[in-house]
């Protein structure tokens, strides 16, 4: 892997000025951006530059990893569990940029928080072609705005992401799945202390335990968990989000699993449209306006599709 | 004058008893806990978010600057009006308005106080997890706007990961509701924008917090050390161990004499630092945890290690923590108190650089800070009436965020940039960085009028860093 000191001393950073160069400035025109293509890739018929990819370190001491935005992130995975550390949030497949530019969560938001806390630096190509640096190294922040944030969740529309710090956490001990008949899991998260997931399908829930086998064990066995090989498989039809409350509401809408507590459903039919406050419309295109005043990164992409799955010019 | 004008509109759409314009209360308005003073030409005291549009947008109208402000426990100047802004105070809106136990979340206003939410949701077995050593007086909307920690933000994460939807008042006086209890709302995450703005992208009427269950074990240790060097590196070894402690508190040993005498504790005052660590979770978890920690402590030359018996001794521990700032008053009448994170490997080498910084400037200091996060908090103690002790507080001071800063740190962990370190902002960021912060700025303020001149040097200072804001150092 480019630059990795396994020693956990910082061996520099990704080298952005080739991948700025390929973006390039305003007069270079419309530019779009790809990763693994997991999630339909960079918009077609737009010129596709790819993020450098590489660990440029990784420091388990700090609990903080380094690498660029086209590093797959199994490749990232298998750095960081060879230290016994991860991060939760990221979902599976794809590259951490990609993953970052979809902002969503892997299953384990429940316990894991969702994958934008995980994000504390990024260095990205901004319309203009320059490389801009938001956030900081350091796991505890707050000198200036948080461009991290809306970075995460912006499908590449306000910046190419080149080279991200995470915040990593250490692997638990034991993790396992466990399922339960259930008609009201809400009484599951009750009881368990802070489960690393909680899934429902309307019938039977599952449940993500993380920590020591003992504690593991004991909650399984208070609760009536039986030991199974993982989650269910998730309908692929939309990805829902709806206030967590919500999800007793889903009965007869077809076939789902919804993450308890959180609020997300993987659901066989596409989500149904939602109001768009004007307000919040507004502000979402004037941020795109002022970061991307040419409307050359990623264009035909937008953001309050349902799903939100980036439309198709 | 557009002062009066202003002033009479807002008597109108408040109540004159809540529109303030005596020269004592503006007095009390005119800066917040950094004593950094601006002035405030009107205090407004709204108790709905419709008055508050009724504020921001009287203030737009007559085309004067407003500043929220929340308890004014800010160590920034977030919430000093500069050169007679408006003063929105939202302390009368503190109501907790509505509480979700099963999927563990609350809508508060922002006049609510950060202990206030924990007390408020207690029988229920969940707290809010942010909790600053100012939580019996801050509020959550300035925890907000200024994104805070507090010693157990170590396992459980800053303000922005407990805040789940804000609905804000925007400074042209409209109405938003960023995010909110669904947790992938369409669009850009304006919540995570506006978490942190410190007042400059609009005023937080309402806010959906994420509460956390209480856990059902927890372990508190006090240990302590011969050399500062041993309680900083036992800290990086407890997380490179894969540990993860819900707090991991270092005091060094004249914060450790200055407590016992004021709170006895019964710390031993003999030692040069001592870490106040917490484990919390499943009972066999942190036994196990608890165990490991202590051996890598005792690895790292710890000399004994006290455990907790109950409640009453942990709460004990954390008093003597959280009173550290109460007790300095003893040792001197002043303090100033910096707030820089460095990662943590290179605690040992900064603090010993902030012990030489204070000796070369004949400055007492003491260190009372969040280790887990590298997150530094050197007290520099003064007497301000001794003759040019200021301008030694100064220069330390100014050195102290610089090696910070070289050492791969930042310039703020909690406390925020406001106007304290808004000079210093180009140490950690180039002209197209903060051209990108201002730009996200405008899109939320493009008139500027939402506490301005803050954060953000102003291109002329950007060349010239030694510039400080005047009074920012008293
Ligand atoms: C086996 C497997 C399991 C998965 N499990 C989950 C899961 O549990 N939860 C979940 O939410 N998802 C899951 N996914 C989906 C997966 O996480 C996403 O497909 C992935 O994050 C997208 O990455 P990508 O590199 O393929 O992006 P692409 O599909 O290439 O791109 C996606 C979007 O991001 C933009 N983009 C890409 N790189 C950058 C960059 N560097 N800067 C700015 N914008 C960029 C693109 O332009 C595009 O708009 C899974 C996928 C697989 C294959
Ligand atoms: C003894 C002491 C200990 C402290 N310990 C800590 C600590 O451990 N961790 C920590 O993080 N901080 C700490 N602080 C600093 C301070 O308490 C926090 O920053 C706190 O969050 C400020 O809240 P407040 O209500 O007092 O805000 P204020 O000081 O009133 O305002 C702070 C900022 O928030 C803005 N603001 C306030 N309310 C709103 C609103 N509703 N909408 C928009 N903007 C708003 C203001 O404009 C200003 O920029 C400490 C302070 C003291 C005095």
């Amino acid at each position: 892997m480019d630059g990795m000191d396994v020693d956990g001393v910082s061996a520099g950073q990704i080298d952005l000025e080739r991948f700025a160069a390929e973006v390039g400035g305003r007069d270079a025109g419309e530019v779009a951006i790809a990763g693994a293509g997991t999630r339909g890739g960079a918009p077609p018929g737009v010129r596709t530059v790819h993020a450098p990819g590489g660990i440029a370190w990784f420091e388990p001491a700090e609990m903080t990893v380094c690498c660029g935005a086209g590093t797959p992130v199994d490749v990232l995975a298998a750095t960081l569990a060879e230290r016994g550390q991860r991060v939760g949030a990221l979902p599976a497949g794809g590259t951490v940029g990609g993953a970052l530019a979809a902002g969503s969560s892997a299953l384990t938001r429940l316990g894991h928080g969702p994958l934008r806390d995980a994000l504390l630096q990024a260095r990205y190509v901004s319309a203009a072609g320059e490389v801009v640096k938001a956030g900081g190294p350091t796991v505890k922040n707050v000198s200036g705005f948080d461009l991290c944030r809306v970075l995460v969740g912006s499908w590449g529309t306000l910046g190419f992401i080149g080279e991200v710090i995470l915040r990593t956490r250490p692997l638990p001990p034991v993790a396992k799945w466990y399922s339960t008949p259930s008609e009201t899991p809400s009484d599951l998260l009750a009881r368990l202390h802070r489960p690393a997931s909680v899934l429902w399908d309307g019938s039977t829930a599952w449940v993500l335990l993380e920590g020591h086998a003992d504690d593991i064990a004991a909650l399984a066995r208070g609760s009536g968990l039986v030991e199974c090989d993982g989650p269910p498989p998730l309908p692929a039809g939309g990805r829902w989000s709806i206030p967590p409350r919500q999800i007793g509401t889903l009965a007869g809408t077809g076939r789902y699993v919804a993450e308890v507590g959180v609020g997300i459903v993987h659901h066989e039919h596409p989500a149904p449209p939602r109001e768009v406050d004007p307000v919040v419309r507004t502000l979402n295109e004037r941020i795109k306006d002022e970061l991307d005043p040419w409307h050359r990164l990623n264009p035909g992409i937008d953001l309050f599709a349902a799903g939100p799955v980036p439309s198709r010019r | 004058m557009p002062v009066d004008a202003l002033v009479a509109e807002l008597r109108r759409e408040l109540t004159p008893q809540r529109v303030r314009t005596g020269p004592s209360e503006l007095g009390l308005y005119r800066r917040d806990a950094s004593n950094i003073e601006g002035s405030a030409s009107v205090v407004a005291l709204p108790e709905t978010t419709a008055e508050v549009q009724a504020c921001v947008r009287a203030a737009v109208r007559h085309g004067v600057a407003f500043v929220p402000r929340g308890s004014g426990t800010g160590l920034a100047g977030g919430a000093t009006p500069l050169d007679g802004a408006l003063v929105i105070s939202l302390t009368k809106m503190d109501r907790v308005l509505s509480v979700d136990v099963e999927n563990r979340l609350a809508w508060v206003e922002p006049g609510v106080l950060n202990l206030d939410l924990t007390r408020a949701v207690a029988a229920h077995g969940l707290h809010f997890a942010p909790d600053p050593s100012s939580q019996q007086s801050c509020s959550i909307g300035g925890n907000v706007a200024n994104n805070s920690g507090g010693p157990h933000c170590l396992a459980d994460g800053v303000t922005s990961a407990h805040v789940l939807g804000v609905e804000v008042v925007l400074p042209d006086g409209s109405l938003a509701l960023l995010a909110g209890e669904a947790p992938e709302p369409d669009g850009l995450d304006l919540r995570g924008a506006f978490v942190g703005s410190e007042g400059m992208f609009g005023v937080a009427t309402k806010i959906c917090v994420r509460l956390t269950p209480n856990p059902p074990a927890v372990n508190t240790m006090l240990m302590d050390f011969d050399s500062v060097d041993a309680g900083a590196s036992t800290v990086s070894a407890v997380i490179a161990a894969g540990i993860l402690p819900a707090a991991l508190e270092m005091m060094d040993a004249l914060c450790i004499r200055a407590v016992e005498e004021f709170v006895h504790a019964g710390l031993p005052v003999d030692a040069a630092t001592v870490l106040l660590v917490e484990v919390t979770g499943q009972p066999h978890g942190v036994d196990a945890e608890s165990a490991r920690v202590v051996e890598i402590a005792r690895a790292h030359g710890a000399r004994s290690v006290r455990v907790a018996a109950d409640e009453a001794e942990r709460a004990l521990l954390w008093k003597g923590r959280k009173s550290a700032f109460g007790a300095i008053a003893r040792l001197q009448p002043n303090y100033y108190l910096h707030d820089t994170v460095v990662p943590r490997h290179k605690l040992p080498e900064v603090l010993a650089q902030v012990y030489e910084i204070a000796a070369r400037h004949l400055l007492m200091v003491m260190n009372v800070f969040h280790a887990g996060d590298g997150n530094l908090h050197p007290l520099l103690l003064y007497d301000k009436r001794e003759p040019g002790v200021m301008e030694r507080v100064y220069a330390a001071g100014d050195e102290i965020v610089r090696v910070s800063v070289a050492a791969g740190g930042v310039l703020s962990g909690e406390h925020g940039i406001g106007l304290e370190k808004r000079d210093y902002m180009p140490l950690m960021f180039g002209p197209a960085d903060l051209a990108a912060q201002a730009a996200l700025r405008r899109a939320f303020d493009p008139a500027g009028l939402a506490n301005p001149h803050k954060v953000l040097p102003s291109p002329a200072s950007c060349s010239d860093i030694q510039h400080v804001p005047h009074g920012a150092w008293v």
